[in-house]
This record gives structure tokens, C-alpha cells and sequence, in this order.
């Protein structure tokens, strides 16, 4: 019993270390090759440079590739967004038969095989006449969103006091001015945390779009393009870090916004109630 | 214990708001059944029952927040029906304060002015003379979140009261406060409530607040109305029963009627004999029984050779010490229960020994008869 109290905390630790290397040694593997001098990617470093990012810009594919993401990112997580806040307000201010249900059902395209879902989308769009393109890709881009959208929201919905409403609506307050002045100040960051986190999932998103755009890549797409030439590897490699950077920089972002609109709802001001 | 507040006359024999009628059903339940009542202008008024009583839906429907399936509401000779929150001459402070977190403390305050386009200095002013109403001077600039409980309370009040409503509506304001702010504020919110000489209306499950600061209570039942009346003849006179169990402690006598004319009783119990007693207004005589009800405090413990006019003789069987009062059990021949007596320590109540015997005195003026 005391040896394992004596050495308990510094196995822990150590786990806790190997733990951590595992999840993210190939995240600082990306960074570092992609300023290696040599195309290939190998222990020790040849010498370090930055010629890799500068050419970036110099790709017109990939200035497309960048454009279409944009545009398919924007039109995601605005779409998703909008759809998920109808949801989340539903679901978090009223109470009906079937509202878990829903609720589980929303939240399903989170753990099914998105392949499938690929796969599901394209028989789909085929069905219906769509001709694959970035609106195709929109579409499918929505539907793994909505649950990531629906999370954040919920969040930052739940507990909203519905006497917020009620006291600016008794202070003279119109419905409309009630919106303006109480309900879209609180809710606003969790707006934008959604907005955020969908826009970065479409942004990473290779498999759906993949299966659904046309001629136009994405930029994984064009990522994946890429890797057929070994030359092109570091390319890809300082494109890839640019996008980790971009996605964490955003996750971030989204994520406190998140908990400070959690905080906001909590009309009952946690520590000091 | 409470700081007896003197009840300065703010209210005036108008009538300011008419509840009529009202009945609000949700499918075959009904919240409230056929409620009327008259609270009168600058009337410190208490809506008092058990949850589930009505008491917060009259208070919503007055506020706007729901509507009578049926009856009629009037605020200040205006009738109600159709017209929307954001347009009554109320304001309210609701149970969890409803304080804008995003706001600060000024922010809130002045939240309603906004649409009245006072000029700049002007809503200051008036947000300056309600904070310091609530003993708030100095904290506008704090936010929401950096308020305690009862701070929080103070803005929901100021927030309120700087609209200059007809009617103040109140739901369980103190309800979330500890036990020593909550005496506080009845004190204050009293105080308060004779300063700006407005009509509260109170909502409260909670009989000693409706107590020490209502010039009238209502007290509710199954959405019924039960009595409407000073806080002095709910306590003294309670209509029944149920009243009189939800306004403290009684003990219930059962009693034969012998004798009923238009203004008094006579009744016939096992415990205190013969006693003549007032009829209550609306005394529904069902069959011969009755009920005879005495206030715990108002049996008084007979010391040694004592004597009483009336007096009823037991023995203790439990003794109850709460400080400044003991609690006592006392068994009386005849009785089926037992009665419980509070006695304050002054003279040793709380050396009194169980087992022995003792006389209990009191005034038959104490004695209230209630229908079965």
C-alpha cells in the first residue's frame, strides 16, 4: 500500500508525459520539416529555411484551393449556424414530447462513419439532379457542423433565465428591443464561437468534400493532390502548418467565447450568488 | 428578534387594482379559481400560500406575464385585458432578480428609462435617487456579477422603482437571502414602501415575512382564496383551519355547538368546558361540530400557587428548548391530543421536568372557532 502511494505520483506523471507526446509529437513534427532545407522528411535537419512558405503564393492552384475553401467555409458555418441556433433555442427554452429525441438525433452525424455519410450525400445529391460542386460540398459540409453548432449553442442557451426576457419586457422593452438589447448580447458569443468552430471544421474537412465537389478542390483536397509528388512534400508540410496554427488559433478563440457565454446565461452569477 | 416597523397609513380607500373573477386553468387544472379581490392604492398587499396556491400566477397575470381564462383585471381603473406587458403601469421583481449580467449596475437601473428619451442628465438624476433609495450609492459602475445576494436584490428593486410604477409586484424577493438579511430587508422593503408610497404587492410562502410588513394578506389555497385581512385578524381570527395550521402553530380543539346566534357561539369541549367565543364572519355551521383553535403562546405556564379565572391542569410529556422560548407537550385529560405550549425562559419554562404536572392559563378571547 505505501509503495504504491511512494511511486504512484511519479508513474502518474510520467504516463501523463507519455500521454501527452503521443497526441501531439506528429502536430510538432509538421512545423518542424516544413522549414527543413531537404524535400525529404529525415532526422537530422539539413538546414533551416523559410522557402517552403514563400512559395506558397506562388501556387495558383492553390490560391483557388484557398478561395473555395473560404467561400465553402463561410457558407458552412453561416448555414449551420443559423439551423443551429433554431435548434438550440428550441430545444434549451421549451419542453415537448420527442425533444431528446431530437436532440439525439441532431447530434447522430457526430459519431456516424463519415465516409458513409459521403457516400449517403452523393447517392443523394445524384438522386435529386445536383451536379457536384462547392454548393454540394456546402451541403455536406452542414450536416457535420450542425452537431458541433448545436454543442457550442446549447452551451451557451442553456440556463439563459427566461425572466431576462420577462423583466426587459416589463421594463417597457418591445419583443423586438427585448432581442436587440438582452437576448443577442448574451447569446452573441456563442454565436461567433459556432460560427468559429464550424468554419474550422470545414476548413480541415477532407473525406465529404472529397466525395461531393466537383472539379473544384478544397484545400485538403489539394493537399492530398500534392502527395503523390514526393517533391511537393515540403509544400504540403508548411501549407499543413499554417492551417494547424489557423485551426487552434480559431479553436481557441471559439472556445472562450463559448465559456464566456455560458458565464453570461448563468443569471445566478456562479461564485458570487 | 425583528424590528417593529410603525405602520404609517400610505394608502388611501381608492382601489387600485380589481381582480375580478379570475380563473386561469390549464387544461382541467385550474391555477386559479374565481379570485376577486380589491388591493387599495399605496397598500402594502401579500399574496401568502403554500406552492402550488395560485399566488404567482395572479402576480404574473397582473404583470402581464399570463392571462385569465376567464375574469377580468383592472390597474388603476384601467382595464388589462389585451394590453401587453411592456405597456402596464407596474414593474416587477422577480424571484431570481433577473439582473442583466451584461449590464453593470447603473446599466441596469436605467434599462427602462431608455425608451422614455429623458435628456442625459436627467436619467442620471433619477438613477442616482433610486440607487440611493436602495442604499446602493456608489456601486453603479460594479457589475451584475460582482454583486452579493442581497445587492443583487437591491438593484432588481431599483431597477423597478425608477420607472415609477402604479404597482410594485414582488415575487419571493426575499426568498434566496439568509435568514439575517432576509429580516433586514422586510424591515427595509417596508421602510421603503412608506417612503415612495407605492402599491407592493407581495408574493410570499412564507408567513412570518407577510406578517411583519403586509397592511392586508390574502392568504391562498388550492388557487381558492381563503381570507383577505390584517395581518393581526389572519393571525387572531383565521377563517379555518387551514388558515390557522399555515399561519404558525395551533391547537385544535374538537367542540359540540350548543348554542349559535348572529354574533357569538357556545361551544362544548372535553378540554376547557363551556366557552361563549365570537362567530367568525362566514361561519358555515356543518352539522353540531366544531372546531376550537389557541395559540401555543397564548396558554400560559401557572407558577406554583397561581391561580387563573381559566386555567386547564395536564401533565408535561415533551419539553422543546429554542433559546429564548421552550417548546412544551402537555397531555390534558379528555383531550385526544396533546396541547403544545410556548413559554419564554424568563422564569425557568425550560426547567420545567417532564412528567410533571402543570396548570396552563388563558383568555378566552384567545379562543377561536373555526367550522369543521
Amino acid at each position: 500500500m505505501t509503495a504504491i502511494r511512494r511511486y504512484l505520483p511519479g508513474w502518474l506523471s510520467s504516463y501523463a508525459v507519455l500521454y501527452l507526446l503521443f497526441l501531439y509529437l506528429p502536430v510538432v513534427f509538421l512545423p518542424i520539416f516544413s522549414v527543413n532545407t531537404a524535400a525529404t522528411p529525415k532526422f537530422p535537419l539539413s538546414g533551416v529555411t523559410l522557402h517552403w512558405y514563400e512559395d506558397l503564393p506562388r501556387t495558383p492552384a492553390l490560391i483557388d484551393a484557398t478561395w473555395n475553401s473560404l467561400i465553402v467555409g463561410i457558407s458552412a458555418s453561416i448555414l449551420s449556424t443559423v439551423l443551429g441556433i433554431l435548434a438550440a433555442r428550441s430545444i434549451t427554452r421549451y419542453r415537448y414530447p420527442g425533444r431528446r429525441a431530437i436532440n439525439g438525433l441532431i447530434m447522430a452525424p457526430l459519431v456516424l462513419p463519415e465516409v458513409i455519410v459521403a457516400i449517403s450525400m452523393l447517392l443523394v445529391m445524384l438522386q435529386l439532379g445536383l451536379s457536384l460542386s462547392l454548393f454540394t460540398v456546402v451541403l455536406g459540409h452542414v450536416l457535420v457542423c450542425i452537431p458541433y453548432s448545436m454543442t457550442v449553442l446549447t452551451s451557451g442557451f442553456e440556463g439563459f433565465d427566461r425572466s431576462l426576457e420577462e423583466a426587459s419586457a416589463d421594463l417597457g422593452e418591445s419583443a423586438f428591443g427585448t432581442f436587440r438589447r438582452v437576448t443577442l448580447p448574451m447569446v452573441a458569443p456563442a454565436i461567433i464561437s459556432s460560427l468559429l468552430v464550424c468554419f474550422t471544421i470545414s476548413l480541415d474537412e477532407f473525406i465529404i468534400a472529397f466525395f461531393l465537389t466537383g472539379t473544384e478542390a478544397t484545400l485538403p483536397i489539394y493537399i492530398w493532390g500534392q502527395l503523390r509528388f514526393a517533391a511537393k512534400l515540403p509544400g504540403v508540410l508548411a501549407l499543413g502548418t499554417l492551417l494547424l496554427f489557423a485551426s487552434f488559433l480559431l479553436m481557441t478563440i471559439a472556445e472562450i467565447l463559448r465559456r464566456r457565454a455560458a458565464r453570461r446565461t448563468q443569471n445566478e452569477g456562479g461564485l458570487y450568488a | 428578534m425583528l424590528e417593529r416597523v410603525q405602520s404609517e397609513r400610505t394608502q388611501t380607500d381608492r382601489t387600485m387594482i380589481e381582480i375580478r373573477d379570475v380563473t386561469r386553468s390549464y387544461g382541467s387544472f385550474k391555477a386559479l379559481d374565481n379570485a376577486s379581490l380589491a388591493i387599495r392604492e399605496g397598500e402594502f398587499f401579500s399574496l401568502l400560500g403554500p406552492s402550488g396556491c395560485g399566488k404567482t400566477t395572479l402576480l404574473r397575470m397582473i404583470a402581464g406575464f399570463d392571462t385569465p381564462t376567464s375574469g377580468s383585471i383592472a390597474v388603476d381603473g384601467h382595464p388589462m385585458d389585451g394590453i401587453p406587458a411592456n405597456r402596464r403601469p407596474t414593474n416587477m421583481v422577480f424571484q431570481s432578480y433577473a439582473i442583466f449580467p451584461h449590464l453593470n449596475v447603473e446599466q441596469n437601473v436605467a434599462y427602462g428609462l431608455k425608451r422614455l428619451k429623458l435628456d442625459a442628465g436627467a436619467e442620471r438624476r433619477r438613477v442616482e435617487e433610486a440607487l440611493a433609495q436602495v442604499s446602493l450609492t456608489g456601486l453603479g459602475k460594479r457589475r451584475a456579477t460582482e454583486l452579493s445576494g442581497g445587492q443583487r436584490q437591491r438593484v432588481a428593486l431599483a431597477r423597478a422603482l425608477v420607472m415609477r410604477p402604479k404597482v410594485l409586484l414582488l415575487d419571493e424577493p426575499l426568498s434566496a437571502l439568509d435568514k439575517k438579511l432576509r429580516e433586514q430587508m422586510q424591515v427595509e422593503l417596508r421602510r421603503l414602501q412608506q417612503a415612495v408610497g407605492i402599491t407592493f404587492v407581495l408574493v410570499t410562502h412564507d408567513q412570518y415575512e407577510a406578517l411583519a410588513m403586509s397592511d392586508r394578506i390574502a392568504v391562498m389555497f388550492g388557487g381558492k382564496i381563503a381570507q383577505v385581512a390584517s395581518p393581526k385578524e389572519i393571525y387572531q381570527r383565521p377563517v379555518n383551519r387551514q388558515v390557522a395550521d399555515f399561519l404558525g402553530g395551533m391547537n385544535f380543539v374538537k367542540a359540540e355547538i350548543v348554542e349559535e346566534n348572529g354574533a357569538s357561539l357556545v361551544l362544548d369541549t372535553l378540554g376547557f368546558g363551556r366557552v361563549r367565543t365570537d362567530k367568525p364572519r362566514a361561519f358555515v355551521r356543518n352539522g353540531g361540530a366544531a372546531t376550537l383553535g389557541i395559540r401555543p403562546e397564548r396558554l400560559r405556564v401557572l407558577w406554583d400557587n397561581a391561580s387563573a379565572k381559566f386555567e386547564v391542569a395536564g401533565k408535561v410529556v415533551e419539553r422543546h428548548y429554542f433559546g429564548e422560548i421552550t417548546h412544551l407537550i402537555v397531555e390534558i385529560p379528555g383531550l385526544e391530543k396533546p396541547l403544545s405550549v410556548t413559554e419564554t425562559n424568563d422564569f425557568g419554562a425550560d426547567d420545567i421536568p417532564v412528567g410533571a404536572p402543570i396548570r396552563l392559563a388563558y383568555d378566552p378571547e384567545a379562543l377561536v372557532a373555526m367550522a369543521d
